[in-house]
């Protein structure tokens, strides 16, 4: 799996907005299907690595991007079709957002985006992501009501069913239990677990035993740094290279 | 016993007075209203149980409240100039403010945002003897030369005057309305590889379609009562109009150019008031549209 040509790889890249910079020179790769943890106090800058990502600076005036991303070997700085970029990267936010459609277009929302007309072919897709979701059982008997009517769980679950929809490759989540109970959670990353085969996912997470029991390798952001990033099981228990990586897993400081 | 606890000190008394003033400014806006109705009611009652005849009144062409012998008083071509005037300006209004409202809220940045604001807002507040005065000594000798007619002063002027004057208010709600819609809608949106227009159109203009259907009925009130404006513009002659040149006479001017003409108490006095019952009555006809039609949206 080492061996694998990297899903992503980052090079020196740098954020900054207006004066303030949210990320000093990362370097890193991200391998095909594992599941990526980013670990991290508040404002380290692991938002701002995904916002970049997916070219998200595109509707931030203030913020500006430098340093080289290649995803698949090809450098996403500068493609011109960003909308193609993000179908290809799926987003899932910290606070779930069912958009104010129905529960069916908000999944059908991205094929449709893509040219789907067919209503067959929709159905298809909207059942497989559900399932995909974990949501499936406890909405097919009302995919017409509003998607922004269900429990913030289940919104979340819509949101990764959405994300899914246009097949990604590359899946980012962003703090995604923030707003989430336990039990959705736990079945939410149960959901990440089997998503592992087909795509590769970066996980952003401010709970440190999430990074645990999911990510294969995991990086540490601190103050805009990239602290660390190894074999997650090593930032707990291996060797590090910096004191401060595991001063931060055994929360002495965060 | 009397402890602190029930003590009328001075923020208690304060508290109370406060809520008395609150009170006192919510109702009086009503109690004002009630009391204009009442009174404008009063004002055409003698119209409307006396000479007043049904079918004349809104079946016949003929407004003639000042003969003599056999004064006779149908509003059917005054209504026709109201809605023929109200609907042009609507034409030109909705694109025009729908249009200025998503590039204000949705594409423009920074200082071009802002200078667009304060220039809509600039244009919502010219007075409507200014438009009047526009269609009277610009629109009119344009369209004279323009289209080739006898007279400029139609449906056409009176219509695109009342629009342009429309549109900057309605813009304004219309911008507040997608302003309204959550910037985390638009992100997830474009998170999804939607383009700006494709954002815009299948995510935030039904988002905020109750707001934007605030705005156009607000346009279609203005029209509706706009009076200044369309006196001077519209030619101020009773005619059903069959194309965008004729003139045509509205009911808000018929009353402004007519009531000072009259004898308090007389039956063209009593007509003219009728013609504002019933001006209040479409009015608030149209309000309670749009409430029902925003209810029936939101109970989807």
């Amino acid at each position: 799996m080492v061996d694998a040509a990297p899903k992503l790889s980052v090079r020196d890249l740098t954020v900054r907005y207006g004066d303030f910079t949210a990320l000093d020179r990362i370097s890193l790769d991200v391998l095909p299907n594992e599941i990526f943890g980013i670990i991290g106090p508040a404002n380290s800058g692991k938002t701002s690595f995904l916002r970049a990502l997916n070219r998200m600076e595109e509707f931030q005036p203030s913020m500006k991007v430098e340093g080289k991303i290649y995803f698949n070997g090809q450098d996403i700085t500068a493609v011109r079709n960003v909308y193609r970029l993000r179908q290809k990267v799926g987003v899932v936010f910290p606070l779930p957002v069912g958009l104010p459609m129905s529960i069916y277009e908000n999944v059908a929302f991205g094929p449709r985006l893509a040219g789907v007309r067919k209503r067959s072919e929709l159905d298809e897709i909207v059942e497989r992501c559900l399932r995909r979701a974990a949501l499936w059982d406890e909405v097919k008997d009302r995919l017409n009501a509003l998607g922004s009517l269900l429990s913030g769980g289940q919104q979340q679950r819509l949101t990764i069913a959405r994300a899914l929809s246009q097949d990604p490759e590359l899946l980012l989540l962003d703090e995604f239990s923030i707003a989430v109970d336990p039990v959705t959670t736990m079945r939410i990353e149960d959901v990440l677990r089997e998503l592992k085969d087909e795509v590769t996912i970066i996980l952003v997470t401010n709970l440190v035993q999430q990074a645990r029991r999911l990510a294969d390798r995991t990086a540490f952001f601190l103050e805009s740094e990239l602290v660390e990033v190894g074999v997650t099981e090593d930032l707990f228990t291996g060797p590090v290279v910096d004191q401060r990586t595991r001063d931060y897993v055994e929360g002495r400081f965060g | 016993m009397q402890t602190d606890l029930d003590a009328r000190g001075f923020d208690w008394y304060m508290d109370r007075a406060v809520a008395v003033g609150v009170f006192v400014g919510g109702i009086s806006a009503i109690v004002f209203i009630i009391g204009i109705f009442l009174f404008v009611t009063r004002e055409g009652l003698s119209f409307v149980i006396g000479p007043m005849d049904l079918k004349e009144f809104f079946g016949s062409i003929a407004w003639r409240p000042t003969s003599i012998r056999n004064p006779t008083y149908g509003i059917l071509a005054l209504m026709a100039g109201t809605a023929s005037v109200t609907g042009l300006a609507m034409l030109v209004a909705v694109p025009f403010s729908l249009g200025a409202a998503i590039y204000i809220a949705e594409f423009a940045t920074g200082r071009t945002r802002e200078a667009l604001k304060v220039l809509v807002e600039l244009l919502a507040a010219i007075p409507s003897v200014v438009w009047g005065f526009i269609g009277l000594s610009i629109m009119n000798p344009l369209i004279i030369d323009l289209f080739d007619v006898p007279i400029g002063l139609t449906v056409l002027n009176a219509g695109v005057i009342l629009g342009l004057m429309a549109a900057p208010i309605m813009t304004t709600i219309a911008e507040d309305a997608l302003k309204a819609v959550p910037d985390s809608y638009r992100e997830a949106a474009e998170a999804m590889g939607a383009t700006r227009w494709q954002v815009v159109f299948q995510v935030v203009l039904p988002a905020a379609k109750n707001g934007l259907m605030a705005a156009i009925l607000l346009g279609v009130g203005r029209g509706f009562g706009e009076t200044m404006a369309v006196l001077m513009a519209s030619g101020h002659s009773i005619n059903i109009p069959t194309s965008p040149f004729d003139s045509v006479r509205a009911l808000t001017a018929t009353i402004a150019a007519e009531l000072g003409d009259t004898a308090v108490g007389s039956d063209h006095y009593g007509v003219l008031f009728t013609l504002g019952i019933f001006l209040f009555l479409v009015t608030f006809v149209i309000n309670l549209t749009a409430d029902l039609v925003v209810r029936g949206v939101r109970e989807q």
